[in-house]
């Protein structure tokens, strides 16, 4: 017979008592910073480049552009993984976040070579994302078409 | 029942010695709080290879050539290799193998693997199929993180629940004559799963198989904490010991100051480490550069080193498994004066 005879609940109940808590409020208050910082980034670039004589949507085109170009190079250097040790959720946010999702699985997959190591690791981590974004934009384009618009 | 098995523990009636043993980390285990007890030191993760798995291989035959080199022994005269590591197939174990003419074994108990390796060494040997084997396992961050979690330049959050990946390797020789230690009994644990289903925290998960092996191991023997000088866990962390200790009081056993973790001794900066090292290299490394030469110095007598595994495949994750773990336990002990 085994020593240990708990059930899963009463383990459960062990593991909760002994598991670290802190820094729970922190780290929102961080993730909310790291958050908004890449977005008021995203946004002041979009400024920038109106003021520059760029149409809105150009302008709005050239910003993402840029911040996925960040993201890259942020995740390139390897600095981007420690902003996502600091800033948690806050570094998960759209365009840089989904940038990092990219790059970080293609330079684990190019040392197994560039066509079926980096080529099919690459979406490994954003893969998900894009089946489901183009299903749901399926699906909202088909209500769409239903609701005769 | 077997003369020398007594419910899961062994007791070898010509106990092995360790007769040569080393380890080799990489850089940030070389900075932590057990850095200068380590033998060698890999400045680059890859170890001048082009790749991280070419890397682990490197560090592995490193740690075998310096093991060989500190002792007296020759390929020629080991009859057994026998080995594992944390990746698929084994490949880190078993590449390495195909270097020697020696027969081999590859071992698979996840980060209790160096122990399942001890033990199944010493009944070679203590059995008379056997005079000189050799043990080794190994892990490496960069290897392990790809192959069980998320790339590595991914900006997922570390917890402070989770653990980080010990990178390195230790290798033990088991013979007849020379070295200072060895090895008198063995636990077999039994795999143990108490629904835990979070991999932020496998620490948790394997607590109950170390606390499972140890109460065995003390009932079998009709033994207790007092008979140890320390009780070395592998890789339960610091959320895991918690979790042992919690486990152990409710059987009405205090361990104290006794009960260490490697992982945990490995890394102690929870910030970036989160609740300390796991992997078949915190074990492997630490009782090979850290105890096995407090046992030689005469600070400690005898050591119940217990390896914890967490024997999950991302796979069993992705369909909603628990997480089944093990613990196997090895008394390290010096051997007495004409011994």
């Amino acid at each position: 017979m085994k020593q240990i005879t708990k059930t899963k609940d009463e383990y459960q109940k062990v593991i909760k008592n002994n598991q670290s808590t802190k820094g729970k409020i922190t780290n929102i208050i961080k993730a909310f910073f790291i958050g908004g910082l890449f977005c008021s980034l995203g946004q002041s670039l979009w400024y920038l480049f109106m003021t520059l004589n760029f149409s809105q949507n150009d302008a709005g085109a050239l910003s993402t552009v840029t911040m996925i170009l960040l993201g890259s190079l942020l995740t390139g250097f390897g600095v981007y993984d420690e902003i996502g040790q600091f800033g948690g959720a806050g570094s998960l946010i759209p365009v840089t976040g989904f940038a990092n999702a990219v790059v970080a699985p293609a330079m684990d997959g190019k040392q197994d070579g560039l066509i079926l190591g980096l080529g099919t690791q690459m979406f490994n981590v954003a893969g998900p994302v894009l089946v489901y974004a183009m299903v749901s934009a399926f699906l909202i384009g088909l209500l769409k078409l239903m609701l005769g618009g | 029942m077997a003369d020398k098995l007594q419910g899961q523990s062994l007791t070898y009636e010509n106990p092995p010695h360790i007769v040569g043993q080393g380890s080799i980390v990489g850089p940030e285990e070389a900075e932590g709080p057990m850095g200068n007890s380590f033998d060698l030191v890999c400045e680059d993760v890859k170890c001048g290879e082009k790749t991280w798995e070419k890397g682990e291989k490197k560090m592995v035959s490193d740690v075998i050539d310096y093991t060989l080199g500190s002792s007296s022994i020759s390929p020629d005269d080991i009859d057994f290799i026998i080995a594992g590591d944390l990746l698929d197939q084994l490949i880190t174990a078993s590449f390495v193998s195909r270097d020697y003419d020696i027969p081999f074994l590859g071992v698979f108990g996840a980060c209790s693997t160096i122990i399942e390796a001890l033990n199944l060494g010493s009944m070679k040997m203590d059995g008379g199929f056997a005079d000189c084997v050799l043990c080794f396992a190994s892990s490496n961050y960069q290897t392990a993180e790809r192959q069980f979690r998320t790339p590595i330049e991914y900006g997922d959050q570390y917890t402070s629940n989770k653990q980080w990946t010990v990178t390195g390797s230790g290798a033990y020789l088991l013979g007849w004559l020379g070295g200072q230690v060895w090895i008198t009994h063995s636990t077999i644990g039994k795999v143990i799963d108490l629904g835990v289903k979070d991999t932020q925290d496998l620490g948790s998960a394997m607590a109950p198989a170390a606390a499972d092996t140890i109460l065995q191991h003390f009932m079998d023997l009709n033994r207790g904490p007092q008979d140890y000088d320390l009780i070395l866990t592998g890789d339960l962390g610091r959320i895991g010991k918690k979790n042992l200790n919690t486990l152990l009081n409710e059987k009405n056993i205090e361990l104290g100051d006794k009960l260490q973790d490697c992982g945990a001794m490995i890394f102690s900066d929870e910030n970036k480490y989160g609740a300390g090292g796991s992997g078949c290299a915190a074990s492997a490394t630490l009782v090979a550069s850290h105890i096995i030469p407090e046992i030689i110095a005469g600070n400690l007598n005898r050591v119940l080193v217990v390896g914890t595994g967490a024997l999950f495949s991302p796979l069993t994750v992705l369909q909603n498994e628990s997480i089944p773990s093990i613990a196997h336990a090895v008394v390290i002990e010096k051997i007495p004066e004409g011994g």
